[in-house]
């Protein structure tokens, strides 16, 4: 496989031979739990799954972006990479699959992916789409109130860009030169409806200039094209120069989910043309030909994510189930009232 | 203590709160310069600033979206929704978002937000500036729902929602604001969510309601005294939690209930109250409860016929307890 043309030779600021094998390690180990997810329900072990298949490369490129410890994200479901590459672990990716108690994102019960980690700054979602988007924009006018160096990142398909909210959001944060980036993981789906659907427009970040934003567009295949175009938003966030729209080009490789069959909306062909363009072996290509990874050491990093996720498969599955008393806590502070 | 309506009461405890805690701050439409439409935080912005004083764009899912936000970034935001009849576009936010977050993220995450608004006729608000939400919101757990009546229970209130983890919808009844006085104590005076209130204590039968009804049953109680008919008010203050106790106490003394609500009958809070007593006191009943509410038609409208012909007043809620009474 070639590498890519446009990727740079040097690498941009913040990015070390190291942290560029780190990128790819998280990518590996993201479709790992991700192939791991759609096993386990077909086997019948847990009953739903999504798929960030195509989009592992920007979703990695934007954690690094940011300042872990410091910067937040408020990602959507189909965020498996970024999480994990921002700090969540293996084992609570499948305890949330698997619908433990202890899954430390809701007890088991939001769907998978629905990430809520304070401790490593990453805030709850739903499933409603776009809502969390106008809370990514409280969370930076806070951080702007407050004076703290942080920055949010919030991340949606193209489909939420259809919403009231998502258009209130991004006009708030222009109106208030917050530091948020905005970041458009374009697929060309909302499930079955193709972006030509969803707005009349060429590119979401057309959509910017509407609310005094800058938009740009990255390919969201390229982890290295995607960082920088991350970065220069992260940075000019930090910097005091307000919000930016990213629009990271991608594709679903998959169905939306374990309920959902492409065929009855995609044609073979397409399916097929998209699985050409997945960005995790073209990633390791363009390491290899820059000799940040040999052969060897790759099949290492396959070896030890594959058990990283052995091993949190088996765990996970292991660990209780909620009990039905659990259906009432955490209902109010003072537990549940009638 | 001193002497205040409920609007200048709801002002002084905003006004100590934003003086007492800068984690707390108001977001909404015309909070700012303008000083609400009401003028309830008039001069704010002159001395809290442009940033605690929020002036939002005209999109209300934003205000409540933002609001959650900067509530589980650690802040105490109080957003304001200019009339509850605006609050539809942020129901998703409200009842989808806020409500659930705590449970959702299995207490990982939280939002101590207040959401105040206006609510309720009887200020010729025609059909868009007049409805009454608890019914919509009551219903949903990981929500409070406060409808105070007097100037102290909206500051004790509007305290205790303030200092509380959860979401809670602080609903001020727009006729109330001016028409209704009373001694309000001074400093941090709060009121626990979830406890009713003997607006006046009675023998022979028993009225729940809330909000500006409150003062029409009192009102219509100290008509019917005279021909020495006792009558009970018991004020809910809190909608959700709701004070079983207090209910079925006053249910079991009297033996009869009338429940009195300005909201639409159907579904309506009073539905909840019947059959809690339904539930748990029906052998104790001398009568079958009763509800005088507002009639199942969407709005009260502008012409004042409309108006007067939707809301209970203090005579037909007399009418409804002589007819009771003498069951």
């Amino acid at each position: 496989m070639k590498s890519e043309p446009s990727v740079r030779e040097t690498l941009p600021e913040g990015l070390t031979p190291d942290r560029l094998r780190d990128m790819y390690y998280f990518m590996i180990l993201t479709r790992l739990c991700d192939d791991r997810g759609f096993a386990l329900n077909r086997q019948g072990k847990i009953p739903f799954a999504a798929t960030c298949q195509g989009h592992e490369a920007i979703q990695v490129a934007a954690a690094f972006a940011l300042r872990r410890g410091t910067d937040w994200i408020v990602p959507y479901y189909r965020d498996t990479c970024m999480a994990l590459s921002f700090g969540v672990t293996p084992r609570e990716q499948l305890m949330c699959l698997f619908a433990r108690k202890a899954d430390v994102f809701s007890s088991g019960r939001q769907f998978p992916n629905h990430y809520s980690v304070p401790d490593r700054n990453i805030a709850s979602i739903s499933s409603i789409i776009a809502a969390h988007v106008t809370h990514a924009v409280g969370m930076a006018l806070a951080h702007k109130m407050r004076k703290q160096d942080a920055v949010v990142l919030t991340s949606f398909g193209e489909g939420s860009t259809s919403e009231g909210e998502w258009h209130e959001a991004l006009n708030f944060a222009g109106i208030h030169k917050l530091p948020i980036v905005f970041l458009c993981e374009n697929n060309e789906y909302a499930i079955s409806v193709p972006q030509s659907m969803q707005m009349a427009v060429k590119n979401v970040a057309d959509r910017a200039v509407a609310y005094g934003l800058p938009g740009v567009i990255c390919d969201g295949t390229d982890p290295i094209a995607s960082y920088v175009t991350v970065r220069e938003a992260v940075d000019r966030a930090r910097a005091g120069g307000g919000a930016t729209l990213v629009e990271a080009k991608c594709y679903r490789a998959m169905s939306h989910t374990t309920d959902d069959n492409q065929l009855t909306y995609r044609t073979p062909d397409e399916i097929e043309a998209v699985k050409k363009r997945d960005p995790v072996p073209r990633f390791e290509a363009w390491l290899a030909d820059r000799g940040y990874i040999n052969e060897s050491a790759a099949a290492d990093l396959k070896t030890r994510a594959l058990a990283e996720v052995n091993e949190a498969t088996d765990w996970a599955e292991m660990q209780p189930s909620p009990t039905p008393e659990d259906l009432y806590t955490h209902v109010y502070a003072e537990g549940p009232l009638s | 203590m001193a002497v205040k309506n409920l609007l200048e009461a709801v002002r002084e405890t905003l006004h100590d709160a934003l003086a007492r805690d800068d984690r707390v701050f108001i977001l909404g439409e015309d909070v700012g310069a303008r000083g609400n439409v009401f003028l309830i935080t008039k001069d704010f912005l002159e001395e809290f600033g442009r940033d605690r004083i929020l002036d939002t764009p005209l999109a209300e899912a934003s205000i409540i979206g933002v609001a959650i936000g900067a509530a589980m970034a650690g802040l105490r935001p109080i957003a304001e929704i200019q009339f509850a009849d605006f609050i539809y576009p942020a129901y998703s936010q409200i009842v989808g978002e806020a409500a659930k977050i705590r449970y959702r993220s299995a207490g990982g995450n939280t939002c101590p937000l207040v959401i105040r608004t206006p609510y309720g006729g009887g200020v010729g608000g025609a059909l868009s500036h007049s409805v009454s939400i608890e019914a919509l919101f009551y219903h949903v757990p990981g929500l409070k729902v406060l409808a105070p009546s007097t100037p102290s229970d909206a500051k004790g209130l509007l305290n205790a929602a303030i200092d509380d983890e959860d979401p809670v919808l602080f609903l001020e009844h727009k006729k109330t604001y001016r028409s209704i006085k009373g001694e309000v104590p001074d400093g941090k005076h709060t009121v626990p969510i979830g406890k009713a209130d003997i607006a006046r204590p009675g023998r022979d039968l028993s009225v729940i309601t809330y909000g500006l009804m409150r003062h029409f049953a009192v009102q219509a109680a100290e008509e019917l005294i005279k021909d020495g008919i006792d009558v009970e008010v018991l004020d809910l203050r809190s909608i959700r939690p709701m004070d079983r106790d207090a209910i079925l106490t006053t249910a079991t003394k009297t033996r009869k209930v009338l429940i009195v609500h300005e909201d639409n009958k159907f579904g309506g809070v009073g539905a909840e109250i019947s059959a809690i007593i339904a539930e748990e006191a029906l052998f104790e009943l001398d009568a079958p409860v009763r509800r005088l509410c507002g009639p199942d038609v969407p709005a009260m409208g502008y012409s004042k016929v409309y108006e007067e012909a939707f809301m209970p007043s203090p005579e037909r809620i007399a009418a409804a307890m002589r007819d009771l009474a003498a069951f």
